[in-house]
């Protein structure tokens, strides 16, 4: 037992060092036409012989590690918040206060930090998408990048070809989008796990590549840009109107120009969305469709012994997952006012995947908590922005050793019965 | 009404050479309790398999209410009141108790997106009957005052129970349990055999039994098969079974 320990000790410090090696040991540098291997300074090989001397230890001595561990006090969310009839009570105050707060948060700050709570929103009406497919119905879905890049394109496309306005689009988008996740759904239907993993990563890719490509409609890797700003019942906010006979918003309250109010407005758009994203979901979690997607993910074969459709099932889930990504893809395109493929790359599928897993799959606190962490992480700790994956990478572990759950596991409903 | 609930004739399922059911014939009256015995991997569980529409058998009849269901997909079965359990308990785990029930009625509510969003009348109306159905069938079980448990964290005997609920919420006609008692206690299993003799004499349905606890299947069956390496042996009520020289080998043989 000892013996084998200490063996698999020397092997992970073996591989740590052979990759340590490559990646950090040795550089290639160009001169001239000539590539030259230069090897490491002292400085970085003593980090390195460190990193490898950890990794040998806590190799070791896993067994006492995970003892100290497990020995941890695990947060209990149960006994910090008051009992369930006063929470009952209190959770419609509490929501409407939480409301109110998001509405008039954005005029005390700067306008940095609203542009990013913008972001965070986006991600989390990704993040609750995904967590039908991948936390409620249990399909791994690796592409779910590919809807956010159809709502986003739909919008762009028809907003510079027809001049389709943002409000006419956003429910546009959403539909096209559930249209790919259907039409994604049907050749996945019998597949499941890696299988179905690896077939929408594809889907994923083929999605980007096709928009990449597609020059003549899409732009290629130029990308579309100069894609209007959504208007307030027709109120634009720049400084001058585009179409002649057109108010801008500040001429219209007969106030200053700000740049700001736009990035309030665009903030303010997107609570409603995503509030309007929650509240379906939150109703959908509780109808028969949605019991339904958690009974798929539990246990395929007792659905269909009670007659369950699981092709309706899984389609439908897709679906909507779908159009979710579609409804934020559309307002991302609006936000940025320019896209192009490389806003749709994997790592972005991977991230949203991130999110739910990090939450606790299923649950839609947890998944908002989690997409707060993932947006908001990475712009306090700037400086390590090169090391942003091992952050995550690391995030990731740690989450798995103290709370596989996720944050915030989901919570079952409590249903009464008549006696 | 003479006509059979479910009248199977020569049905045969083969997996590569494999012969796992060979020439099964079987006859189920309404409001009888029907048993099927034999030694391990004798071909019990295909025969549920193909009845079940999990397995589309080789060849052979599948005659449910005078239409013919072999071939059709599972879920089609299962809707026109053929619904069965499995020998390895099957919930879903991670819902409560109440949510399976719920969800075996899926296609007994409005399942319409606006309906349900909306909260219409008749979807209220539905998902309430729904309820009431839940808990009739949890006390029937004995299962009413865990209603809003994790079906995971029942004990082996309470989960058992909760999949034979979770079937009869559906309304079903013929009942299938694949080995029902294994597992259970001696007192967990009188009150299966009674819940058994229940389900045909007051809720009038009829029941299919694979089962290895002989004392139950002969005491509750109005008519046994008996099946040994998939081919018919021998058929009749607990008596002549018992007295049955070849089935007797069979199973002092296997011993
Ligand atoms: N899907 C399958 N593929 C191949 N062989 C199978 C399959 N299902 C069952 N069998 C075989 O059929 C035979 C009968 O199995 P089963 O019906 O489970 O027996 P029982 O339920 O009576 O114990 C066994 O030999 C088993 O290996
Ligand atoms: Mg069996």
């Amino acid at each position: 037992m000892q013996n084998s320990k200490f063996l698999s000790a020397i092997f992970a410090a073996g591989v740590t060092f052979v990759l340590a090696c490559l990646m950090l040991g040795v550089k290639l540098n160009t001169e001239g036409t000539t590539l030259q291997v230069e090897g490491a300074s002292t400085e970085q090989w003593t980090w390195i012989g460190l990193g490898i001397a950890v990794v040998f230890l806590s190799q070791l001595f896993s067994a006492q590690i995970d003892a100290f561990f497990s020995g941890l006090p695990k947060p209990q969310l149960a006994k910090v918040l008051p009992e369930a009839s006063v929470m009952a009570r209190l959770k419609p105050w509490l929501l409407a206060a939480l409301i109110v707060g998001m509405l008039v948060w954005p005029f005390m700050v700067s306008r940095g930090s609203v542009d990013l709570a913008t972001l965070t929103l986006i991600y989390i009406m990704l993040g609750l998408g995904l967590n039908i497919v991948v936390g409620l119905a249990g399909l791994l879905d690796l592409g779910f990048v590919a809807f956010y890049a159809v709502g986003a394109y739909t919008y762009a496309l028809l907003s510079m070809y027809f001049g389709l306005s943002f409000w006419i689009c956003l429910p546009l988008a959403a539909a096209l989008a559930a249209l790919f996740g259907f039409i994604l759904g049907f050749p996945v239907l019998r597949l499941r796990g890696d299988y179905l993993a690896i077939v929408t990563l594809g889907f994923g890719e083929i999605i980007r590549i096709l928009l990449n490509n597609w020059t003549a409609v899409t732009g290629g890797p130029n990308g579309i840009s100069g894609i209007a700003k959504p208007t307030l019942f027709g109120l634009e906010f720049t400084r001058r109107a585009k179409e002649e006979g057109a108010m801008t918003f500040h001429e219209f309250f007969g106030i200053s120009y700000s740049s700001s109010y736009k990035v309030i407005f665009l903030y303010l758009i997107a609570v409603v969305l995503v509030i309007f994203v929650i509240y379906l979901i939150n109703r959908l979690m509780r109808m028969p469709i949605g019991r339904a997607w958690e009974a798929l993910r539990e246990d395929e074969i007792a659905c269909r012994s009670l007659g369950l459709n699981r092709t309706a099932i899984k389609l439908s889930a897709f679906t909507i997952g779908a159009s979710t990504a579609g409804f934020a893809g559309s307002f991302f395109a609006a936000r940025q006012g320019f896209i192009s493929p490389e806003s749709f790359i994997f790592i972005e599928s991977a991230i949203i995947l991130a999110i739910v897993v990090l939450g606790g799959m299923g649950s839609q606190i947890g998944v908002i908590l989690a997409a707060i962490v993932m947006t908001i992480l990475p712009e306090l700790a700037r400086e390590f922005s090169e090391y942003r994956m091992l952050l995550f990478g690391l995030l990731m572990v740690i989450m798995m050793r103290w709370r596989p759950e996720g944050l915030v596991p989901m919570k079952r409903p409590h249903l009464e019965l008549k006696q | 009404m003479s006509q059979l609930l479910l009248d199977v004739n020569g049905l045969t399922m083969r997996f590569g050479g494999l012969v796992a059911v060979n020439k099964v014939n079987l006859a189920v009256k309404n409001r009888q309790i029907v048993s099927i015995i034999g030694p391990n991997g004798a071909g019990k569980t295909t025969v549920f398999n193909c009845l079940s529409g999990f397995y589309i058998p080789s060849e052979g009849s599948v005659m449910f209410n005078g239409g013919e269901i072999a071939g059709m997909k599972d879920f089609q079965i299962s809707r026109q009141g053929l619904v069965r359990t499995f020998q390895h308990v099957r919930l879903f785990s991670k819902m409560t108790v109440i949510e399976n029930m719920l969800v075996a009625q899926h296609r007994h509510l409005n399942t319409s997106l606006l309906a349900g969003l909306f909260k219409t009348g008749s979807y209220k109306r539905l998902e309430q009957e729904a309820m009431d159905r839940a808990a009739y069938w949890l006390k029937q079980v004995d299962l009413l005052e865990f209603a809003n448990r994790e079906a995971g964290n029942l004990a082996y005997g309470q989960q058992r129970r909760l999949e034979i609920a979770r079937c009869m919420v559906t309304q079903p006609e013929l009942l299938l349990l694949d080995e029902p008692a294994a597992g259970l206690n001696p007192n967990e299993t009188k009150e299966l055999d009674e819940l058994i003799i229940r389900l045909r004499d007051e809720h009038e349905i009829s029941v299919l039994l694979i089962e290895h606890d002989m004392g139950l299947v002969m005491g509750i069956s109005d008519h046994i098969y008996v099946i040994a390496q998939g081919t018919p042996l021998a058929d009749g009520t607990a008596d002549e079974i018992k007295n049955n020289d070849d089935v007797i080998k069979a199973y002092l043989g296997e011993e």
